[in-house]
């Protein structure tokens, strides 16, 4: 792996047919999401690394043993924080009773988030002396974000915190999650089956299926294997991180500029330098054998085929191209691989229709 | 309204399903915490156990109890042995008989308050830093509150309306056994209605104030 591993965790468990099976280096900064359909064991992972499930194996953290053949740390001894997918908020305690909860039972002094850094942070200020039962489904995630960030965790673990609540409720939080992938120092894994999520909120992807870790990486490497299975479908797509290099305010277009390539982004009022992060759908991406500058498309990338394979439909093919040290994918015909004699390892044109900013 | 007899009968009754109550207060805790988080496969054996005196007639239990308690008994032995004597026919003998009688009323409220508390809430306390008996003083306490309340309520009743169980071990010692139910025997037995019939309204009163106070204070409960 290309990240610095300060995360050891290696699990063995095996129950009722269900096996866990992992060896995993995971980076000590950034969002690592663990990524799979729901049977594939990232909610045990999680919860091996939190010591709520004893599981054989090691987990060192930033040179720490929690555990080893000869060590278990209980979880209350673990310095994380643990959101989880139903905000676990205790009912016979306010917001602010929640929130103290953890606070009083610090164990060590610290330098982080004081209580009101993480209220001002998560929006919350208004609800402190409610009761659980008195919050909607989103603020009470908020609430519980908040509490296992007051504790100043050295590891953020967050299990599906959006799953449990319908679309206009994820829309209130990815805005604070997004805040907190910008503030927070502390290395997060967050547990998550949406596509959608990994897009905005990941730097770093550990994909697993049945127990097992199918492929780990950077996100934009991890994310564009074609074996994903939402991949194949019409909604592929992939996730580029980039800087603004140039703004040309009269056509509305910024320049963002990656390693191996740029591209025409609509400008959202960005400034040079900025970093942003855009989706290119694989159904926005053809390809040609030759550079067409006659075209209306602003945008064509020189790319290395690196992988062709099915889509989820006989007629279509997935292409995973190679741009610099990026990949992105697209969904072309069957017809057009034939015809255009596209094999693995050919230099090809990438024409990029449009891209979305997703953060 | 009441003879020195009967007030007699009344406060050894209160003061006995107190103690009682009481008791089983620090008995059945740790007894329903365990029944509720075990995955012990002795669980329904241990289960069955604390509900028999539920469905088994008093003086079944009350004979064993003598049993094992009087001269000859187990218990009987160690109690001679550390200079206490027997305990049938003693005011102590009668609270451990009714320990063992309305064991079922106390822990099976505060089980089921155990059980629906889950394992959500002491794991979220447990990536709070709060460490095991912290867990349960801090969280699964006072989320049970409403199953000690029940288990309290119903381990009083229950202890104030027994009646096989203290003729049994406890005999029919004035100050000393004869507890209200007895007391009402009694009178039937001398004929004497007017006496038992205030002695049995005081109890009917009570037992249904009792039960209307457990269901106006938590009315969701589902087992008895």
């Amino acid at each position: 792996m290309s990240v610095s591993a300060d995360i050891y965790a290696q699990f063995k468990l095996n129950y009722d047919g269900f096996v866990l099976d992992v060896d995993l280096n995971l980076p000590s900064q950034g969002v690592t999401a663990l990524f799979g359909p729901s049977g594939s064991g990232k909610s045990t992972l999680l919860r091996c690394i939190a010591g709520l499930e004893k599981a054989e194996g090691t987990l060192i953290v930033n040179g720490e043993v929690w555990q080893d053949q000869h060590t278990f740390l209980p979880t209350h001894q673990r310095p994380i924080g643990y959101v989880f997918q139903d905000a676990n908020l205790f009912p016979h305690l306010s917001v602010k009773g929640n929130l103290n909860y953890g606070v009083k039972r610090q164990p060590f002094q610290h330098d982080g988030f004081s209580l009101d850094q993480v209220v001002d942070l998560l929006g919350i200020g208004h609800l402190l002396q409610r009761k659980p039962d008195r919050l909607s489904g989103g603020e009470k995630q908020r609430v519980a974000i908040a509490r296992a960030l007051a504790v100043n965790p050295r590891l953020l673990l967050m299990d599906e915190p959006l799953a449990a609540l319908d679309l206009a409720r994820k829309r209130e939080i990815l805005p604070f999650l997004e805040t907190l992938h910008e503030a927070l120092e502390m290395p997060v894994i967050y547990v998550t089956h949406a596509p959608g999520e990994v897009a905005r909120l990941a730097d770093h992807l550990v994909v697993l299926n049945q127990g097992r870790m199918a492929s780990a990486g950077s996100l934009n490497e991890t994310f564009s294997h074609v074996e994903l299975p939402h991949q194949a479908s019409d909604a592929g797509s992939v996730i580029i991180e980039a800087r603004i290099t140039e703004v040309q305010r009269q056509w509305h277009l910024a320049l963002a500029s990656f390693e191996g390539g740029e591209i025409w982004i609509r400008d959202l009022n960005f400034s040079s330098g900025q970093k942003v992060r855009f989706q290119v759908m694989a159904r926005d991406v053809s390809l040609t054998l030759t550079a067409d500058h006659n075209s209306s498309i602003a945008n064509v990338l020189q790319a290395v085929i690196d992988r062709i394979s099915e889509g989820d439909h006989p007629g279509v093919a997935l292409v995973r191209l190679k741009i610099g040290t990026n990949f992105i994918l697209s969904r072309v015909t069957q017809r057009s691989v034939h015809a255009l004699g596209l094999a693995e390892g050919d230099r090809v044109w990438a024409q990029i229709k449009s891209t979305a900013i997703v953060e | 309204m009441f003879s020195d007899g009967n007030w007699a009968a009344i406060i050894l009754t209160v003061k006995l399903a107190s103690i009682v109550t009481l008791l089983l207060l620090i008995i059945s805790t740790p007894i329903a915490w365990w029944l509720a988080h075990t995955r012990c496969r002795l669980k329904p054996f241990f289960e069955a156990l604390v509900a028999l005196p539920i469905v088994l007639p008093p003086s079944v239990l009350g004979f064993y109890l003598l049993l094992v308690m009087g001269p000859q008994g187990f218990v009987g032995q160690i109690t001679q042995a550390l200079g206490i004597g027997t305990l049938p026919f003693t005011f102590a003998g009668l609270v451990v008989a009714s320990v063992f009688y309305s064991l079922p009323f106390v822990v099976q409220p505060i089980q089921q308050a155990f059980e629906n508390i889950g394992d959500n809430y002491l794991e979220a306390a447990a990536t709070l830093r709060a460490s095991p008996s912290d867990r349960f003083f801090s969280v699964a306490l006072p989320l049970a509150l409403p199953g000690f309340l029940t288990g309290s309520v119903l381990g009083f009743a229950h202890t104030v309306g027994e009646f096989g169980v203290v003729l049994m071990v406890g005999g029919n010692i004035p100050g000393v056994s004869r507890v209200v139910s007895v007391q009402i025997y009694d009178y039937v037995e001398a004929l004497e209605y007017g006496q038992a019939h205030s002695l049995a309204i005081t109890m009917l009163v009570f037992s249904f104030l009792t039960l209307l106070l457990l269901y106006t204070v938590n009315p969701n409960r589902r087992k008895l």
